[in-house]
Formats: structure tokens, C-alpha cells, sequence
């Protein structure tokens, strides 16, 4: 008999197949007659300009954390929700202690204006190498400006 | 209060921060002689506080049923590792009574006479944080139940008598600095400690315990063949000869008369010097179990007796003349227990501490008058000058002579009377004579520093000592005299017998129950020998006042017929230079030519440097390894995973 | 259900947790918070170890589902870590004046650490196991690099993280293997099927790579080569705090995941790899210090050498092993902090004094700071009669009577050498010259935190019988 792994597995390797001998499948079965225009990135769009790797403002990844976070408390929510009434008070109690914590991280990070787009651009640091230390000397001026 | 008996112990150590890491604020921050007060007040205060709980404890135990007198007071675990289980524990009976409250009662005299002896002297504060750190380390001695903490106080007054006996150690005494004093004293009683360790390692192998309890009761159950306690009473035994300054290892302790005279008075004559007494008494079992090693005992006690007390004879320095009184005296301490008198010898230990304290406090008196000197053929008539200290003086020179009913009286003619019972009439003969001896060099002592005409220069105002110094000599005074009393001998006090021995009859019991018992002897016997006794003791001090007050040209006469003998006992018998000859010079010569510079520089310092130079080396190599890319060090991890799978899958 | 009344029943938890809030809120709110924080958060730890320590001898029992221990050495492990950071948070006052960059984070991050901490001593299952790994860690991440206008300390912050999360994948892929075969996370469970499972060998598996990612944590070879690195860029106290927090936690979950090899109910399968661990951890820590130049360096590999005696009573296996272990704990919790602390004292503007020559003359001009370093350099030494001795006298003893007497062997040979790096520093101190251009800050507060360090090593030196009886007792 099947473990419950057994049948996890099972489905992935299903899942496997499916792709694979779809892809195949369409390889063998679909001509292949290749334009110029086919063979651009955006067929049909604007040809990409110099490398993709460009650097993105930090305050992406700011926003990214809190969605992640709270992307996850509404994964942890759902589940409460369908049973809290079960557990009575206490079961409320526990879920609202999680929203306070969040709640209260949420307020910190607005309070410490971390959620504040426009802010002052801050003078970005020089990195000098000099010539007797390694160490990188960074300049007198305030880099962080709140 | 027996149960709080460790205060006993922590409040010395209190006293001893305090005023080792204080003092100095102290003394600074108070105005002129306040501070010192105040130091020399905490310091004193502490032992009066520990004497009153020993006290008290005294009074309780003495409530308690006879057999039931020992209590077990646990501070907490020290080391518990396998079969060694070493506890600060301490245990309190009939005997560590005795001592804690010698120690800490004469102790506590003897600090308050420091005050004023001291005063003005710029270390006053390290002097009462030694001096507090030194009834610490003794009460352990004393109060511990296992040999373990015995050896750890064992250790620890011989280092307090180091550091106090170099205490001036910027004063120059004979013929080196009071350093090399020290030095002395630390070495040899390193010997005797030798001795002791392996005494102890032997207790350990045989038994398998520390424990005073456990170790006692197995010594009577155990079958043990009877070498083996041979060896473990003789190693014993050079452990006390070290601390006790028995012969051979007697030769520090007229040295430690560098030190200060309250440190002589309390270390060197009232109580680390009878620790060596008070450890073989504790393990009387052991020497019981072992005849020969008792035999060795007291032969070597009273040949220290009586060696020492012929040198005391021609000394001139006040306190060499005491000093080696006091190695005299502690041999007849060791005959008591070599002749299986164990009480008796804890009771002369007893009284003398009492009336040696007071010898000694009444020459610091002297010495602190006559503005360090310390010639007796430099002093002379100082009675007139200092009347109570010389009358304090000439009770305990009388205590010590053994006149009645002084308390010198009562023990020194126990031992006598046992040395002569339980052992031979050899051994009473000489220490008959070495009573004579003593009586004389006392009174020889006395007489020429308080009686007859001045010898000291014009210059020289002695005045008698402050209150503070004097009422401690009464105090001893008065103690020298009563002392005895509780230990009346059987024939005077009748059917109640010997309180003293009463008292501490448990603790000797299994080791006198082993000791082939003695032959009968009448009571006539006693009383003649202790007539005889004192009738040759009051001889000699007649005789020395003869010579000393009247006629002292017969000393120069004597001196000069027997100028060979004079000579021999001038220079202690050569005994100094011959261990320099013997044992000294090729030690510090070997060490020289061949320890050091080839042993030690060449083979051992080569040896070890290479090591480390290997190591270094090494050391310089693998710290590239740490090249601080964080890539490598997750590749290291990584293979150390792979190995470690590796291992796990196919390695079992 | 949850039984409101278990609540109380984890209060030191409860207590660090409540802190954290209301740090947060008064940082948020307070202009004082520079201020007010720092005694606060040590107000609230040495509440929490007294608290642990006087409710020892609470009847023990698991609570929240089989989920956390309460009392016996669960408490002994809370008393080391809240003291611990009470000590580093006294230390860090002054020190982040020093530095002039003050963030409000430093202490709340602290407080969070320990909280990690805790979880991972009281934990009964794996799950609570990670969430503490996850909590202390994270906060070490952030602590590494708080001071973020150095760079030194984001690179350390960098390093650690990237290594940090590598080792801490493989503890999970060890959980979810131990979860595959033995079907549960709990470790009561676990340890009562202990035996059956030791010939699984997915389980062991399991486990190896649990020990592998727990090995990082207490720096042991080969999984030690972020410790130089970071311990020399992140701040000293913070350094200190990592060192000896962050490994007796770890340890902390090693012990109560192998419970049952300590019991002796199981085979103790994972001897050789653990012996092994040990002697390289004690061999390369002690001989690569030799080394250095840089005195955080140097305690970072003599940290390192800890790990390997530590590792040593786990190989042993027996329960003397396990007592060693807390003990030893203690006693380098107590002298490596101090040691760090006067090392953070001596430290400079602008990463000065870093280095071991500037402590030459020392004891001339600081008699009493030299005086305890000099202590703790013998404790870490392991001469007696300090708190080190020991700590390594009770493990090597476990080691011997688990008949590894060759792995004792090797640990006194590695302690052998180790005295040569710890007693150059009381050489330099007290034999050498003085230096002058040693500039020194004054600290009030860090001063106390040595000296209620020195006080611990010496009370656990002349007390070790009854503190191990302690710790056996609970066992």
C-alpha cells in the first residue's frame, strides 16, 4: 500500500510526465519553419536595451518584506478563522495576540518612516581604496538622513 | 551556635578582604592614627567574634553526652568525581575545640596586642589582612573533617608565615634580608609537606576516603598489614617534623624570628607550629597502628628537647633564645604522643600557648622599648622601666619551668610522668634534664634583661609599653596561672580524674584501646618523680639567679673552660652550615652547572622551543586556509557534510 | 485545548517576550530610549535568571501539547542566557557611545536573541527547536551588522547570513528527514523510539545533518570558518554575545535531541563523528590562535578549541557528559564575556587597541582590569582552582569513563597548547612595557559586568561539587 509520501510522489512524478511528454509530444508533432521575427525575445514589443541586470531601488525590497509578511499572516489566518469558534475565547484570544504582533511591527516600521517613499535622497558613500589600508573609508557626511 | 561554626572560619576571610583590599582607603581617607584603629579593630574584631562562637560551641558540645560530642557541620561540596568525594566540611569534637579556641582566643590577644605593636608601621593594614588570612587558613586547619582541607590549611598558614615572616622585607637579619628568612622557612616546610602529600596519597590508596570519620573506622576494621601503617605514620610524621620544626627540619624556625614579634608570638609559638602536634594526635588511630613509628615519635621529640634546649643556653638574641624554647617545648609535645599520651600532649600544647604567647609578647614589649634591640647583653635593669611587663614575664618564665601551680607545672609533669609510665626511665631522665636546662635559659633570660645593672647606652629612654600591649599580657599572665587547672592529674583531684583528659578520652580511645597498656605504678612513684622534678627545676633558677645577679663571672669562666662545648652550642651545632655543606651547596650547584644550563637550557628549553616553534610554524600555514571568501568557507562546510555522509552511509 | 493556567507555567518567556513589546513601543514613542532602554532590558533579564534560577526546583513537566519543558536544567540554561545578556547589555552602554551610532534596534534585537534562546533550551519538538534557531539567529544577522557605516561589520553581517542560512537548510532538511521516518516531530516520541529508529537509516541521516547545521552554530570544525570572520567585525559585545549565548543554545538543542543517547536507552551511533568534530575543533582552534595578531581573532579561535572540549562530553555520551557540558557552559559563559567585555573596554575609536600588543603594560595602568583578564585568561586556560578547570575536568572525566580516554588525551594535549596564546596576553600585561599611545575610556557599567563576571568564574571554581550536583540532580 501507498504511504501518504507514496502518493505525493506518485503526483509529482505524474506532474513530471505530464510536462514532459507534452513537450516532447509537441517537439515531434509542431513544424518548425524559424523567422527572424519569431526568433526575437519580444516578438511582439521593443527590442531589450543593454544588460537586464540593473539595479533596483532598495525600497522594492522594503515593500516586498511587508507583502511576504503579511502574505503569510492571511495564510496563517485563513485556517484560524475556519476553527477559532471552536476553541472559544481563548482561540480568539490567540489570534489576536498574532494581529497585535504584526500590528505593532506594522506601526514601528510606519512610526521609523520606513514606509515613506519620497524621502530625501541620502548622498551615497565614496568608496576609496586607499593606499595603505584595505579598508574602505567612507565619507564624514551623513549618509542617513531620516 | 555549632552549627554556625564555619563563621569561625568565613569571618577571618571577611576580615581578611576587607582589610587586604580596603586597607590601604582606609588609612588614608581617616586622619592620623584613626585609620589604623579602625583597621586594627576590624581585624581583631573578627577573631574576637569567631573566639566567642568557638566558645559557645564549647559550652554546647560540653551539654552533649560524652560519646555524642562530634558534630558534622557540611558547607557544601567541593570536588565529587568518582570515588573522591572532598567536601568543605568541618568537623567539631572534643579536640578541634580545643584548638579553635586556642587559636582563635590567643589569636584574638595577640591581634589586639598588634595594634599598638605595630603602630605607625606602613604596612599595618597588609600586617592584619595576613595576620586575618593566617587564623583562616589555621582554622581549616583545625576545624576540617577530611585530610583534603587539612592540607589545604596545611598549606595555607605555611604561606601566611611566609609572607608574614618577610613581612620587614626590606630589613636586612643576619646575614641576609628577612626575604631569605622566609625563603628558608617556605623550603624547608615544603620538605616536610612532601611527607604529608604522600602520607595522604597512601591514606587515599589504602582506604579510599579523606574523610577523617571513614578513614579512622577503617584503620580499626580494615585488615591492613601493619607496614603499611608504618609508612603512612612516618610520612606522616616528617610532615609534622617540617611544620613542628622537629629535628631534622627544626632549622627554620629560629630564622622565622624575621618577623614581626606579634607574628613569632602568634605563628611561631602559640599555634601553626603545633598544627604538626595537632595532626598526629588527630590521626592517633594511624600511630597507634603503627608501634615503631610511636617510638620514632617520641625519641625524636625528646631529642629535639634536649638539643634545643642546649643551644637555647648560650643564645643571646631574645627571641632566638625563645625561638628554640619553643622547638624544645614542642618536642616534649611530640614525646607525649610518641609515649601514647595524646591528651597530654595537647594539653601542654595548651599551656603553652599561653605562657610562650606571653614570652613572646613580653619581648616584643622589651624589644619595642629598647627600639629594636634585641641583645640580651645589651639590656639589663629594665624592671624599673617596665614593671608590668616584667612581672607578666617572670610568671610565664616560672609557668614554663614548670613550677607549681602554674599551669607549665601540670602538663609538662604528665608528659614526664607518662614518658616515664608508658615509656622508660630513660626518656624521663632526659626530659627531667631538659626541664632543668629550660629552667635555667628562662631564668638566665630573665635575669639579664630585667635584673641587674643597666648595659644598654645612655641614649636610650625605655619606657613601658601602652595600655594596649600591656593588658593583653595580663590577660596571658592570668591564663598562664589558671591554665593548668582543668587539667589536674588523677592523684590530686581524685576520683573525678583528669578533667582534660576526660574531655577529650573519645577522641583517643580506639587508639589507646590499641596501645599495649601500661605496667602498674603507685602513686608514690608519681609524686616522687614530680617532686624530684621540681625540686631540680627551682635548683636551676636559683642557680641562674646566682649567676646572673651575683656572680657573673662564672658564666665567662664556664664559657671559657668549655670554650669547644661553648662554641659547638654558639653555633647551634653547626647544624646551618652543615646542611649548607650537605644538601644545599650541591643542590644549588648541580642546579647550576648541570640543571640549568644543560638540563634546563639545553635539553628541556630546547625541547619545548622546538615544540613551539613547530607549532607556530604550523599555526602560520593553516591560518591561510581563513582567506575570507565567503564561497570558500560554504565549500569547506560542505565537504565536511559530504565526508560526514559519506561516513554515516557507508561506514557502519 | 490550551490550558490558559501554562501560561504562567513559562514565565521567563513570557517575561523576555512582554520586553520586547514594550522596547518596541518605547522606541517608537521615547526620545530617552538611548537612555532607558539598556536598563531596562537588563532590568528585565536579571528577573528573568533569578527567576529561573529560584523556580529550579518546580516540578518539571512539558506543556503546550508536548511542546516545552519547564524547570530543571531548562532553568539552568535560562539562568546562563539571561545573566549572560544582562552582563552584555551592561557592556554595550558605553560601548556603543564609543562608536557614537546608537540604534534602538541594538537592544530590542538583544532581547529577541535571547528569547530565541530560550525556546531552543525548552523545547520539546523540533518544530520549536527551528522557531527558536530562526528567532536568535535572525536577530544575530541584524545584530552583526547594526553598526552599518562600517564595513567590516556588514561584511561580517553578509557572511554570517549567507553562511548562517546554508547551515540553517540543513538543519531543516535533517528535520524533515527525521519527520519521514519517524513520523513525528516530537521529541518525546522520538527519544522513546530512539532505538527502534537508530537502524534507519534515513533517520540517522536525519539527525547527521541536524548535527551538521547545529555544528555551525557552536563553530565546531569544519563548520567554523565564518566564526573569525564575524566575531572581528561585529561589535565586541555583540561578539561576546554570539560566542557564548549563541553556542550554549545550541548546545542547549543538541542535548535535548540526543536525550536519548545520554540515557543510555540507545546506542550512541554518532561517537566517531562527534570524537572527530572534537579533536579538530580543539586541535586547529588552539593551534591556528597561536597566530593572531587581532585579540578578537584570537578569542574567536579559542572559541572555537570550547566547541571542541564541549563536543567532547557529547561523544562521551553518558550523563556525566551532559552535566559537564552545562557546567562547562556556565563557567565559559561567564569568563568568555568577561573577557570580551575587557576587551570591548580596552577597544578604541575607530577599531584601535584591537590588537594583542596594546595590551602590553597593562597592569600599570589598569590593575584591576588587568587583574581580571589575567583571571579570566587562566580560567580559559583551564588552571585551577578557576571555573575552567573545571568545566574541562568534568568532561574529560565523562570522556574516560565512555572509554574514549584517547579523545581526554588529546583535549589536555590542546589545552597544553592553548595556555601558550591565553598567558602571552597576562605576559604582556604584567612583564612588557607600557604602551602609550593606549587611549582608555572610562566605563562605569562595563567595569560592574566584569566584575560580576570575575565573581561568577571564581564562585564557580570554589564550588563546582555543588553546582554539578545541581545540574545531575535534574537529570
Amino acid at each position: 500500500m501507498l504511504t501518504e509520501f507514496g502518493k505525493i510522489f506518485v503526483f509529482i512524478l505524474i506532474a513530471i510526465l505530464f510536462v514532459v511528454v507534452a513537450l516532447i509530444a509537441a517537439k515531434i508533432i509542431r513544424p518548425a519553419r524559424p523567422t527572424h521575427e519569431k526568433l526575437l525575445t519580444y516578438e511582439c514589443g521593443e527590442n531589450p536595451e543593454g544588460s537586464p541586470w540593473v539595479k533596483f531601488n532598495i525600497r522594492f525590497y522594503v515593500v516586498a518584506l511587508i507583502f511576504l509578511i503579511f502574505d503569510v499572516e492571511v495564510v496563517l489566518l485563513i485556517p484560524w478563522a475556519l476553527v477559532y469558534q471552536d476553541y472559544g475565547f481563548t482561540g480568539f484570544a490567540v489570534g489576536a495576540i498574532f494581529l497585535l504582533l504584526l500590528g505593532l511591527g506594522m506601526a514601528y516600521e510606519w512610526r521609523k518612516g520606513d514606509l515613506e517613499w519620497d524621502r530625501p535622497h541620502p548622498i551615497p558613500p565614496v568608496l576609496k581604496k586607499s593606499e595603505t589600508d584595505s579598508n574602505l573609508k567612507i565619507p564624514k557626511e551623513e549618509i542617513e538622513v531620516v | 551556635m555549632t552549627e554556625f561554626i564555619y563563621l569561625t572560619i568565613i569571618l577571618p576571610l571577611a576580615g581578611f578582604l576587607i582589610n587586604g583590599i580596603f586597607g590601604r582607603k582606609i588609612k588614608n581617607a581617616c586622619p592620623d592614627s584613626i585609620g589604623e584603629k579602625v583597621i586594627g579593630w576590624i581585624g581583631s574584631g573578627v577573631i574576637g567574634i569567631s573566639f566567642l562562637i568557638a566558645l559557645f560551641s564549647f559550652f554546647e558540645t560540653l551539654s552533649l553526652p560524652a560519646d555524642n560530642r562530634q558534630t558534622i557541620v557540611n558547607l557544601f561540596n567541593w570536588i565529587v568525581v568518582g570515588g573522591l568525594n572532598v567536601s568543605f566540611s568541618y568537623q567539631v569534637d572534643q579536640l578541634s575545640l580545643v584548638m579553635a579556641m586556642i587559636v582563635t582566643g590567643v589569636g584574638f590577644i595577640i591581634h589586639v596586642y598588634s595594634i599598638g605593636y605595630m603602630h605607625g608601621d606602613k604596612g599595618f593594614w597588609r600586617f592584619f589582612s595576613y595576620m586575618n588570612l593566617f587564623i583562616f587558613a589555621m582554622m581549616n586547619l583545625v576545624l576540617g573533617d577530611n585530610f583534603l582541607v587539612l592540607f589545604l590549611g596545611w598549606e595555607g598558614v605555611g604561606l601566611c608565615s611566609y609572607l608574614l615572616i618577610g613581612f620587614w622585607y626590606d630589613r636586612k637579619f643576619e646575614k641576609g634580608t628577612t626575604a631569605d628568612a622566609a625563603k628558608k622557612a617556605f623550603i624547608v616546610n615544603r620538605i616536610g609537606d612532601f611527607g604529608f602529600l604522600l602520607g595522604m596519597f597512601l591514606i587515599y590508596l589504602t582506604f579510599g576516603s579523606l574523610n577523617f570519620n571513614e578513614v579512622f573506622s577503617r584503620a580499626e576494621s580494615f585488615n591492613i598489614d601493619e607496614s603499611v601503617f608504618n609508612l603512612i605514620a612516618l610520612f606522616l610524621f616528617i610532615g609534622a617534623t617540617g611544620k613542628s620544626a622537629q629535628i631534622p627540619l627544626f632549622v627554620w624556625l629560629p630564622d622565622a624570628m624575621a618577623g614581626p614579634t606579634p607574628v613569632s608570638a602568634l605563628i611561631h609559638a602559640a599555634t601553626m607550629v603545633t598544627a604538626g602536634v595537632y595532626m598526629v594526635a588527630r590521626c592517633s588511630i594511624l600511630f597507634a597502628s603503627a608501634p615503631a613509628i610511636m617510638t620514632v615519635v617520641a625519641v625524636i621529640g625528646l631529642l629535639t628537647a634536649l638539643f634545643a634546649a642546649t643551644i637555647g643556653l648560650v643564645q643571646n638574641d631574645i627571641k632566638k633564645v625563645l625561638a628554640y624554647s619553643t622547638i624544645s617545648q614542642l618536642g616534649y609535645m611530640f614525646l607525649a604522643c610518641g609515649v601514647g599520651a595524646f591528651s597530654a600532649g595537647i594539653f601542654h600544647l595548651m599551656t603553652h600557648a599561653f605562657f610562650k604567647a606571653l614570652l613572646f609578647l613580653g619581648a616584643g614589649s622589651v624589644i619595642h622599648a629598647m627600639h629594636e634591640e634585641q641583645d640580651i647583653q645589651n639590656y639589663g635593669g629594665l624592671k624599673k622601666y617596665l614593671p608590668h611587663t616584667a612581672l607578666t614575664f617572670l610568671v610565664a618564665a616560672f609557668a614554663i619551668s614548670g613550677i607549681p601551680p602554674l599551669s607549665g607545672f601540670f602538663s609538662k609533669d604528665e608528659i614526664l610522668w607518662y614518658s616515664f609510665a608508658n615509656g622508660s626511665f630513660v626518656f624521663w631522665l632526659i626530659g627531667v634534664l631538659t626541664a632543668l636546662l629550660t629552667a635555667f635559659y628562662m631564668f638566665r633570660l630573665y635575669f639579664l634583661t630585667f635584673e641587674g645593672k643597666y648595659r644598654f647606652s645612655s641614649e636610650k629612654h625605655p619606657h613601658e609599653s601602652p595600655k594596649i600591649m600591656t593588658v593583653p599580657l595580663m590577660v596571658l599572665a592570668g591564663l598562664s596561672i589558671i591554665g593548668g587547672f582543668i587539667g589536674i592529674p588523677e592523684i590530686f583531684s581524685g576520683e573525678h580524674g583528669n578533667q582534660f583528659h576526660n574531655w577529650l578520652a573519645p577522641i583517643f580511645k580506639s587508639a589507646e584501646r590499641k596501645l599495649i597498656t601500661y605496667g602498674s605504678h603507685s602513686h608514690f612513684e608519681e609524686i616522687l618523680l614530680m617532686v624530684v622534678s621540681v625540686i631540680g627545676a627551682a635548683g636551676s633558677i636559683y642557680f641562674a639567679r646566682y649567676i646572673y645577679t651575683q656572680k657573673s663571672s662564672i658564666a665567662v669562666q664556664i664559657s671559657k673552660r668549655f670554650s669547644k662545648g661553648y662554641n659547638l652550642l654558639w653555633n647551634k651545632y653547626f647544624v646551618d652550615e652543615v646542611y649548607d655543606a650537605t644538601v644545599v651547596n650541591p643542590i644549588l650547584n648541580t642546579s647550576d652547572s648541570f640543571l640549568w644550563k644543560i638540563a634546563d637550557n639545553k635539553i628541556i628549553d630546547g625541547v619545548v622551543n622546538s615544540t613551539a616553534s613547530i607549532i607556530d610554524v604550523v599555526s602560520q600555514k593553516i591560518r591561510k586556509v581563513q582567506t575570507g571568501v565567503a564561497q570558500f568557507y560554504a565549500v569547506v562546510m560542505m565537504l565536511g557534510i559530504v565526508l560526514a555522509l559519506f561516513w554515516i552511509i557507508f561506514g557502519r | 485545548m490550551i490550558n490558559l493556567s501554562e501560561i504562567f507555567q513559562i514565565l521567563p518567556l513570557l517575561i523576555i517576550g512582554a520586553g520586547i513589546l514594550l522596547s518596541l513601543v518605547l522606541e517608537m514613542y521615547s526620545k530617552q530610549s538611548e537612555k532607558v532602554l539598556p536598563w531596562i532590558s537588563v532590568f528585565l533579564f536579571i528577573i528573568a535568571g533569578i527567576y529561573s534560577l529560584f523556580s529550579i526546583n518546580e516540578t518539571r513537566m512539558i506543556v503546550f501539547h508536548n511542546m516545552l519543558s519547564v524547570g530543571g536544567n531548562t532553568h539552568v540554561f535560562y539562568f546562563i542566557f539571561n545573566i549572560g545578556a544582562a552582563l552584555v547589555c551592561l557592556l554595550s552602554i558605553d560601548y556603543i557611545k564609543k562608536y557614537g551610532t546608537y540604534y534602538g534596534e541594538y537592544y530590542i534585537l538583544v532581547q529577541s536573541s535571547v528569547l530565541g534562546m530560550m525556546l531552543m533550551a525548552g523545547a520539546k519538538d523540533l518544530l520549536v527547536i527551528f522557531m527558536g534557531l530562526e528567532i536568535m539567529s535572525v536577530s544575530f544577522y541584524v545584530l552583526a551588522g547594526l553598526n552599518r557605516k562600517r564595513l567590516s561589520a556588514n561584511e561580517a553581517s553578509l557572511k554570517y547570513f549567507l553562511l548562517g542560512a546554508f547551515a540553517t537548510g540543513f538543519v531543516v532538511y535533517g528535520i524533515a528527514l527525521i519527520y519521514g521516518s519517524a513520523q513525528t516531530t516530537s521529541l518525546e516520541v522520538i527519544t522513546a523510539k530512539f532505538s527502534a529508529l537508530s537502524t534507519n537509516l534515513l533517520f540517522i541521516v536525519g539527525v547527521l545533518l541536524f548535527l551538521v547545521g547545529f555544528s555551525f552554530k557552536i563553530a565546531a570544525f569544519p563548520f567554523h570558518m565564518w566564526v573569525p570572520d564575524v566575531y572581528q567585525g561585529s561589535p565586541t559585545t555583540i561578539a561576546g554575545l554570539f560566542s557564548t549565548g549563541g553556542k550554549a543554545a545550541a548546545f542547549s538543542s543538541i542535548i535535548i535531541t540526543l536525550i536519548a543517547i545520554f540515557s543510555n536507552s540507545a546506542q550512541n551511533v554518532f561517537a566517531p563523528y562527534l570524537a572527530v568534530i572534537a579533536t579538530l575543533s580543539m586541535l586547529f582552534g588552539s593551534i591556528v590562535a597561536i597566530a593572531q595578531d587581532n585579540i578578537k581573532r584570537m578569542l574567536a579561535y579559542s572559541s572555537i578549541s570550547h566547541a571542541g572540549y564541549l563536543t567532547i562530553g557529547l561523544a562521551a555520551g553518558n550523563q556525566d557528559g551532559v552535566a559537564g557540558i552545562i557546567f562547562y557552559l556556565a563557567a565559559y559563559t561567564f569568563m568568555n564575556l568577561g573577557a570580551f567585555g575587557i576587551v570591548a573596554m580596552i577597544e578604541g575609536e575607530a577599531e584601535s587597541n584591537l590588537t594583542i600588543s596594546s595590551y602590553a603594560g597593562l597592569s600599570s595602568r589598569k590593575p584591576l582590569l588587568a587583574a581580571m583578564l589575567a583571571l579570566f585568561m587562566f580560567s580559559l586556560a583551564g588552571i585551577p582552582p578557576f571555573a575552567g578547570f573545571f568545566g574541562k575536568y568534568y568532561v574529560f572525566i565523562a570522556a574516560i569513563k565512555s572509554d574514549l580516554t584517547w579523545l581526554a588525551i588529546v583535549g589536555v594535549f590542546s589545552s597544553a597548547i592553548s595556555v601558550y596564546f591565553y598567558l602571552r596576553i597576562v605576559v604582556l600585561m604584567y612583564f612588557k612595557e607600557l604602551s602609550s599611545e593606549l587611549t582608555l575610556f572610562e566605563s562605569k557599567t562595563g567595569l560592574i559586568a566584569v566584575i560580576i563576571s570575575s565573581i561568577l568564574v571564581i564562585l564557580l571554581g570554589i564550588f563546582p561539587g555543588s553546582i554539578l550536583q545541581l545540574i545531575t540532580n535534574f537529570m
